[in-house]
């Protein structure tokens, strides 16, 4: 009995018009389609929008002081559109304690905050991805001791860990991303863990070993890649964490230091003792921080529920 | 259910064990030098060395450790490096401020929190659940400090001369003072444990106030009180809201909440009676979790609001390099938080009748 055979310009038709499956577009569509997302995508939009082109943004150098130039420390913004003398040079958001330019320095704070959430994050995620794929692929003692580590750092409350690590450490930028990403790294660990165990006994990890895969290529080129997904949605979700936490060092003095513009530093040095008399300057970076973690919380929050189906709701 | 119990407090003594082992290896055995960071340029090897000796810095990492377990153990957590006062009277005198504080901030974040959370569910996808929800994922968002610095801009320049304007800092106006409970009860000689418990009320001025029905002393320390509260309690309350949510739209398209709908149960009953108690295990579990975010946010909140709390104790000690009270404070608070959550565990014995038997 003869098979039903489709005509032959119907399957090279039906071979043209569907596009190979991907990946990375079906998850980017996903992501796309969360309204959270997509205000997220937005916000973090013009964040890299002002990180690229600060320079040009920016009438000033960041870290100038102006008092060369005539310009009064704490001197109130002035806009002109709104009413601001033209004999006045113009400072959309003011002048600082020290003489400089604020809207310059939120300008270039962007690209510090997305510095700090990329590269602490990018560090957790490396590290604890490390920690978990040993302590899955390995298991036993060695698994014991790590996941217990492990335990151990997620008992401590984040910022004050953080705190106990920068005092050792020494006060700096770079300290503070490190405090804030060990402290995360447990997260990563726990989650890259599990998924091992999940997919160590897939038919196809199986199937590797049978063919002779070493453990490396197994790990990096089996494992790996297949138990990413939670990384990437926890990694997304944490980022907005770890802007928030290496602002609340720098805040308290031990994060980034001056003259750096970093939004921490710049409301914790004019904060507290200039609220009631410029509070221009705290205004503007504590507005421009909390919209960029709310950013990426947004985007976080939508490319969880689109990676993750079971939370769709 | 004792069987519950004491199988997880014997959990709890290793995890104990590691977070003494932990800050131990933060402050001995991470690269970083005490004596440098602390006298700066002033540092050199005389001075070091002698500084080194003092401090037990030159001794072998086992004996420091062994030495370090004994002193915790006696509740010794070591002297300031700068002032050599005990850190641990250091922190029992700060102590009840901040937990007065993050008192304050639980009942703020929990009550609010759970309404919010509670709206939300029943009115799924309706205006105020959106609003509600956008609320939670900006409350999330904004800094501590920042919030802080904005409420007390707020309430104490814009709204000043107002009825509703807050006082930006300290924790009695000024001209008030509170008189301690153990001269007020003629406890003044005695100085064991009671002592000690009537001290630590006394602190909190809230507590004292109400405990010495000084009205209007209470009402002007729970004045202080609300701008410090909400800053630190947003967070937590946001958290709090989502997972109330989450959890109550869970249990809420479960087969029994529609047999109670079916039986002609009022729907404010349904979610009451039937709903909340089920949901509320994950939103306990979380309470529990938020304790830790509090006692570290009581770092910033205090340093904003200048009360003296540990918290503000903790920002002194880093302007001054004084990493001894830190590492106290760390250990403290880890441990409370190792404490509040096995309170919370031992907890759900009485909300999950499930947990009971396993």
């Amino acid at each position: 009995m003869a098979a039903a055979v489709p005509p032959a310009d119907l399957v090279a038709d039906s071979f043209a018009t569907a596009r190979p499956a991907s990946l990375w577009r079906d998850t980017l569509r996903n992501v796309l389609r969360q309204r959270n997302a997509r205000v997220g995508l937005v916000i973090l939009g013009f964040l890299v929008f002002f990180a690229i082109f600060a320079d040009v943004l920016s009438s000033y150098d960041p870290t100038t002081v102006l008092f060369s130039a005539g310009e009064k420390r704490l001197t109130p913004p002035c806009i002109h559109v709104l009413g601001c003398p033209s004999t006045q040079v113009e400072h959309l958001f003011g002048i600082d304690q020290n003489g400089r330019d604020e809207f310059s320095r939120v300008i270039h704070g962007s690209r510090v905050s997305l510095y700090i959430g990329f590269v602490t994050v990018g560090f957790s995620i490396i590290i604890g991805t490390l920690i978990g794929l040993v302590a899955g692929y390995a298991g036993g003692w060695v698994d014991t001791i790590l996941m217990r580590i492990m335990d151990v750092l997620l008992t401590f409350p984040t910022l004050l860990l953080a705190i106990s690590i920068v005092a050792v450490l020494g006060y700096g930028l770079v300290n503070a991303q490190l405090a804030i990403g060990i402290v995360a790294i447990p997260v990563y660990s726990r989650i890259m863990r599990a998924s091992v165990l999940t997919v160590r006994s897939s038919d196809f990890v199986i199937a590797s070993r049978a063919l002779g895969a070493s453990a490396a290529a197994l790990i990096f080129r089996r494992i790996l890649p297949n138990a990413l997904t939670p990384i990437i949605v926890a990694g997304t979700l944490d980022i907005g964490g770890a802007v928030l936490n290496v602002a609340a060092l720098s805040f308290l003095g031990i994060g980034a230091q001056p003259p750096l513009a970093e939004w921490g530093s710049m409301i914790g040095t004019n904060g507290i003792s200039f609220i009631f008399n410029a509070p221009y300057l705290i205004a503007a970076p504590g507005i421009a921080l909390s919209l960029t973690v709310f950013g990426f919380n947004l985007l976080g929050d939508g490319v969880r529920d689109a990676l993750d189906p079971r939370l769709n709701r | 259910m004792a069987q519950y119990i004491i199988r997880r407090l014997l959990i709890t003594i290793p995890v104990l064990f590691g977070i003494l082992t932990l800050v131990f290896v933060i402050a001995h055995i991470l690269p970083g030098d005490p004596c440098h960071i602390l006298l700066g340029e002033r540092a050199n090897a005389q001075v070091c060395g002698d500084f080194n000796h003092r401090f037990g810095f030159d001794r072998p990492v086992f004996d420091q450790y062994v030495t370090y377990l004994g002193n915790f153990a006696h509740g010794d957590l070591g002297s300031s490096f700068r002032t050599s006062r005990s850190v641990t009277s250091l922190l029992l005198e700060r102590l009840p401020m901040t937990v007065e504080l993050s008192i304050y901030a639980l009942i703020f974040a929990t009550t609010v929190g759970i309404l919010l959370g509670v709206i939300s569910a029943v009115r799924r996808n309706s205006k105020v659940d959106v609003a509600t929800m956008a609320f939670a994922n900006l409350g999330v968002s904004i800094p501590v400090f920042v919030l802080g610095l904005l409420l007390a801009f707020v309430f104490a320049i814009l709204l000043k001369n107002t009825p509703i304007s807050l006082p930006p800092s300290g924790r009695l106006s000024p001209g008030i003072s509170i008189i301690p409970l153990a001269t007020r009860w003629g406890l003044t000689n005695d100085h064991g444990f009671i002592r000690g418990v009537v001290d630590f009320l006394s602190n909190m001025y809230t507590v004292n106030a109400l405990l010495s029905a000084q009205w209007s002393i209470f009402f002007d320390g729970l004045r202080h009180m609300i701008l410090p509260a909400i800053a630190l309690g947003t967070i937590p309350l946001a958290i709090i809201a989502r997972i109330t949510r989450s959890s109550l739209l869970d249990v809420l398209g479960l087969d029994y909440i529609r047999t109670a709908r079916a039986k002609g149960l009022a729907e404010p009953a349904v979610v009451r009676r039937h709903g909340m108690p089920n949901a509320m295990l994950p939103v306990v579990t979380i309470v529990g979790l938020q304790v830790g975010g509090l006692l570290s946010g009581a770092v910033l909140t205090e340093t904003v609001f200048n009360l003296a709390g540990v918290g503000k104790a903790v920002f002194e000690a880093i302007e001054g390099h004084d990493f001894a009270i830190i590492e106290g404070f760390t250990l403290v608070v880890a441990i409370g938080f190792l404490l509040i959550n096995l309170l919370v565990d031992i907890s759900y014995a009485y909300l999950d009748p499930r947990i009971r038997p396993s």
